[in-house]
């Protein structure tokens, strides 16, 4: 009888504590969305090879930026600027190495070198003026995006550069963001017949899929670092601290403003890989690229399980919501459905996560 | 319980800007000691334990720790010096595990590879044996703190401060929110801290409460000192009377 009770009672526990995971809502998610697709788009290769790749490769932009704003977030700030950070970056390596004749390793670190200190910048305002990031981080939405257009006009007399292809050929650096890995195996597999390959045309022989895309490898990439960082390291107790009461953290000896700032810049950084990968794969940079990406970033963190308040959140749960994210949208275009849909799915996930989300922190805080 | 103090502030004085929040404070606390500040609203306690805890800095006084005069300019020097303090609202952080808070800014890491990481296994059997020893049933030191009611959240930031060895232990108004029972709980963990040798300063508004476990009752009002009273030499309405601003300092000193 009392082995029965307490049986009961480590179920139950069992049963809470899989309840409180912030990425539960995203597992489901995910599961949901390609068991949806799996049903209806089985027919219209989503889900061969290069189909898989589409997706893929939309997911990892998704996440790239979900990370940052993912740790930002957790840390109990936002950064609106991510958009404006891709277009300014992008346009700094493009300025750099294409009109100033630098080469384009070095555009790439002095991309990522002044992103990242406009990064701090505004983690330090933000800290120093006790504004909502909010605030700080709008207001840097509209200087970064003026700024992008302003340089872009007076170096070039138009908004979109191209011809970085052609000088980033040789270049050390460039492959790390715009290449392809294991593009052996692949090779490999296409002569094995393992996977499709090109029949006709200048690749006929070649595989569909050539390789990896570094976009996806940097996806995961940020992924292992930002989720061992949070939940592995005693800096990512300070990240969870300074976002779950940065007084409190303060008090104990923490170094909250710091783990902001350091945030800010993290996030910056990821709006850069962003950027430059987008720059040399397309071999141009436009001075409207990234708008509104701050937003798709924050609801895939959202869909993931943080709290909007801070404190709370899962690295991998923003991923699964970026994937979730990327496979809808290119879901939608495989099944034809008018992509206009696409925001009121969005809108309407948004809600329902949030809502959820709130439940959530309630049991766990204990509140009423 | 020896004579000599262990934290001693002389003539503290704290302004901000035109108000003055403290007017010449002096305070002695002595180890193994349960040393209640009693004061009203806007008495000036919370700045007292601000300048004690290193959040502020004083206008003027001279604050000794065994014996030497020390210059705190911020929490981590008082945590240095030994001094932990515990506040009312602020101690803990709910959304996160009773490990990780308890753990929170003092994490024990181990080296994996050339990787620095959390040494969770190390910390969750630390603090699940502390917690049995202070009296805390927890089922999973993954819990969140905010799973905890509000005496356990007090008697693990307690707790955690005496573990992490500190000397003089500040409570902000441990007991203010909480229930009989409750209350009467924390009070039984001031207790074993106090055994412990562990200065106590326990600030409240409570008089019955730091009569339950006060050594010494220093009345705050108005930014002073009224004067200090061994348990024992002063009762209930005595204190009572005192808090709620009727100076009686002639008849207090004239006890000291």
């Amino acid at each position: 009888m009392s082995d029965d009770v307490k049986n009961n009672s480590s179920l139950k526990t069992n049963f809470r504590s899989v309840m409180l995971r912030p990425d539960l809502g995203a597992i489901v998610g995910v599961v949901l969305v390609f068991l949806f697709f799996f049903l209806v788009a089985r027919d219209t290769g989503m889900f061969s090879l290069e189909g898989s790749m589409n997706w893929g490769i939309v997911s990892s932009q998704f996440i790239i930026i979900a990370v940052g704003a993912c740790l930002l977030m957790i840390a109990g700030e936002f950064d609106l600027s991510v958009g404006s950070m891709i277009g300014f970056a992008g346009i700094v390596i493009a300025v750099t190495s294409v009109v100033w004749g630098w080469p384009v390793w070095l555009s790439i670190i002095t991309a990522f070198v002044v992103s990242m200190s406009i990064g701090a910048l505004i983690g330090y305002i933000t800290v120093r003026t006790n504004l909502p990031s909010f605030i700080v981080s709008l207001a840097f939405l509209y200087i970064l995006r003026g700024m992008t257009i302003f340089i872009a006009i007076i170096s070039t007399k138009k908004t979109i550069i191209g011809g970085v292809t052609e000088v980033a050929e040789n270049d050390w650096l460039a492959p790390i963001f715009g290449g392809e890995i294991f593009t052996g195996v692949f090779d490999w597999l296409g002569e094995k017949g393992l996977i499709q390959t090109f029949v006709a045309g200048t690749k006929a022989g070649q595989p569909v899929v050539s390789g990896i895309p570094m976009m996806i490898v940097w996806a995961i990439g940020l992924v292992i670092f930002a989720h061992f960082l949070l939940t592995k390291t005693r800096f990512g107790n300070w990240i969870y601290a300074s976002g779950g009461d940065a007084q409190a953290a303060r008090h104990i000896g923490v170094p909250v403003n710091r783990v902001k700032i350091l945030m800010f810049v993290f996030t910056a950084f990821c709006a850069t890989v962003f950027a430059t990968t987008q720059v040399i794969e397309f071999g141009s940079a436009s001075a409207d690229r990234g708008i509104l990406k701050e937003f798709e970033a924050i609801i895939s963190v959202v869909i993931g399980g943080a709290l909007l308040t801070g404190g709370y959140g899962s690295v991998i749960g923003a991923a699964l919501g970026a994937v979730i994210f990327g496979v809808v949208q290119q879901g939608l275009f495989f099944i034809g459905v008018e992509s206009s849909l696409f925001r009121v799915f969005l809108g309407v996930l948004l809600l329902l996560a949030v809502i959820l989300n709130t439940h959530v922190r309630k049991l766990i805080t204990g509140a009423k | 319980m020896s004579d000599k103090s262990i934290m001693q502030l002389s003539n503290i004085h704290k302004s901000f800007g035109n108000v003055d929040a403290l007017k010449g404070v002096s305070i002695s606390i002595k180890k193994g000691e349960c040393h209640c500040l009693l004061g009203d609203n806007g008495a000036g306690k919370s700045t007292l334990i601000k300048i004690m805890s290193g959040v502020h800095q004083p206008t003027s006084g001279e604050i000794m720790i065994d014996g030497r005069p020390v210059e705190m300019s911020g929490p981590r020097d008082a945590i240095n010096s030994g001094i932990a303090t515990v506040y009312q609202d602020l101690a803990l952080i709910p959304l996160m595990s009773v490990a990780r808070n308890f753990w929170l800014g003092r994490e024990l890491t181990k080296k994996v590879g050339p990787i620095t990481v959390m040494d969770f296994e190390k910390c969750n059997s630390i603090l699940m044996s502390e917690m049995d020893k202070i009296g805390i049933k927890l089922r999973d030191p993954s819990q969140s703190i905010g799973t905890l009611s509000g005496g356990e959240r007090q008697t693990v930031a307690i707790s955690r401060a005496v573990y992490f060895g500190a000397e003089i232990l500040i409570l902000d108004e441990p007991t203010s929110a909480l229930g009989v029972y409750q209350t009467s709980n924390v009070l039984k963990t001031i207790e074993k801290v106090r055994e412990k040798g562990v200065a106590v300063v326990f600030i409240s508004h409570n008089v019955s409460h730091a009569l339950a476990v006060g050594d010494k009752f220093t009345v705050l009002s108005r930014g002073e000192t009224l004067g200090t009273a061994k348990a024992g030499e002063i009762n209930y309405e005595e204190l009572q009377f005192m808090m709620s601003g009727n100076k009686e300092l002639s008849e207090l000193k004239a006890r000291n």
